[in-house]
């Protein structure tokens, strides 16, 4: 009984210290933000690994989600003789939903992935405890330029993902099926609202792009300095930013499209 | 450090990342203004700026499913915008404010009317100008205006006139026309 017991309040305390232990490294990294922004040429190289190198996976998965998308829309919408909207739906499930939260996925397992087998191998191999003991932060050489890199990238990447969709889209539906082509614009014309939709698309990509960053390097900071260690966290990386985003997802599209 | 770290950078270098850098941030602004422009409001004729429009206001008694941002539609061209839709605490009607394009301006008599686009389509305004000489200024009050059609009290009209008619055939003419 009092082992029990013993053993649930061990539970609750290492959890309220590992949460503990987060805020403090998540408030460090906010503080070293200014710092990685006064050198640019890191942030540059952070944003040419984390976006550039995404680029082709972002893009294939955008057109694929627009031609599907389109597809499977044209045959539910056509028994109602709404095909024309099949733009529309494709617009706006892309920009609020599917871009912002597929890119954050993928960006989990594409680039926080390296970040964390980056930032773990550095710290089993005793880099960063070297670059420590020579008085710089790495939290501020390292660890911050790459969190700007993947805030700054993961917005861009949404957008690219959203804009190939539609363009998926419009290919399934204009060439291949022969909605017209006025129609097929104009209905997004009319009913996409360039702040209220693509604007809370941008902010929710915004934040699941500061999640993936921070869970990626918090993981690759805090991993055991072993092999099974960095393997370990890398896994977490995945499997947390990713159940991070899904939930922040649903909270922000309570937030912004609840009211019509 | 970084670059003796990664080998691809050695090979790449400093000012060709730059360059990439530069093109994915590039890549992201022309990704976004195709969505803005070509497959959202921004870039469609009807959206107004704040500088050149004018409000106009017109009492209803009843707007339907009217929302803001409805189109305003003279002759089925969108000359405007619903901006604002209140109650009027005083005559309990429905106050709607429209943003119009500067460049149409509409005769003192112009009559409002809210309608349906297609069968189950959304609901917007309907301008149809009069023969007045003089124009709406900004600011201004439609005075005629007609209010949404509601199907129940289309379809409850219809069975009540089809009960009077049925009671005394010989008035179902003007049963008919109430």
């Amino acid at each position: 009984m009092q082992g029990a017991l013993q053993g649930l309040g061990r539970t609750a305390l290492d959890q309220c210290r590992g949460w503990g232990h987060a805020a403090f490294f998540f408030f460090d990294m906010v503080r070293a933000v200014p710092a990685a922004l006064r050198r640019p040429r890191l942030v540059a190289e952070q944003i040419h690994a984390v976006g550039n190198h995404s680029l082709i996976i972002i893009v294939a998965s955008g057109l694929a989600a627009g031609l599907v998308l389109a597809l499977q829309m044209y045959y539910a919408l056509v028994a109602y003789g709404a095909s024309e909207s099949l733009g529309l739906i494709v617009n706006l499930a892309l920009v609020r939903e599917l871009g912002p939260v597929l890119t954050g996925l993928l960006f989990a397992g594409r680039a926080g992935t390296s970040l964390t087998a980056e930032i773990g191998l550095m710290k089993a191999g005793e880099q960063l405890a070297a670059m420590e003991l020579m008085a710089i932060d790495p939290k501020v050489r390292m660890l911050a330029p790459r969190l700007v890199g993947g805030i700054v990238s993961m917005p861009i990447l949404a957008i690219l993902f959203s804009a190939v969709g539609v363009v998926g889209a419009y290919v399934v539906a204009v060439m291949l099926i022969g909605i017209d082509s006025g129609n097929f614009w104009l209905n997004m014309q009319t009913r996409v609202d360039v702040f209220r939709d693509i604007g809370n698309g941008l902010v929710k990509a915004s934040v699941f792009g500061v999640i993936c960053t921070m869970v990626a390097l918090y993981q690759g900071y805090e991993c055991a300095p072993t092999p099974e260690g960095v393997a370990h966290a890398t896994t977490r990386t995945v499997v947390i930013s990713s159940l991070w985003v899904l939930g922040a997802d649903f909270v922000l599209t309570a937030l912004m499209f609840s009211t019509p | 450090m970084n670059a003796a770290l990664n080998p691809e950078m050695t090979l790449i270098g400093r000012k060709n990342i730059e360059t990439l850098v530069g093109g994915f941030v590039l890549l992201g602004v022309l990704g976004l203004a195709f969505l803005a422009l070509q497959a959202a409001n921004l870039g469609s004729a009807a959206s107004l700026g704040r500088g050149d429009a004018y409000l106009l206001r017109a009492h209803f008694d009843n707007i339907g499913a009217l929302k803001p941002r409805a189109p305003v539609r003279t002759a089925g061209v969108v000359v405007g915008r619903v901006k604002a839709i209140v109650l009027d605490p005083k005559t309990f009607q429905g106050v709607v404010t429209m943003d119009i394009d500067k460049t149409y301006r509409f005769p003192r008599d112009t009559a409002a009317k809210i309608l349906t686009a297609g069968l189950l389509g959304d609901q917007y305004v309907g301008l149809d100008p009069g023969g007045d000489s003089k124009d709406l200024a900004g600011g201004d009050t439609i005075a005629q205006t007609q209010s949404a059609v509601v199907l129940e009290n289309l379809i409850s009209q219809f069975i009540s006139g089809r009960a009077d008619s049925m009671a005394t055939p010989g008035t179902a003419a003007s049963a008919a026309s109430r």
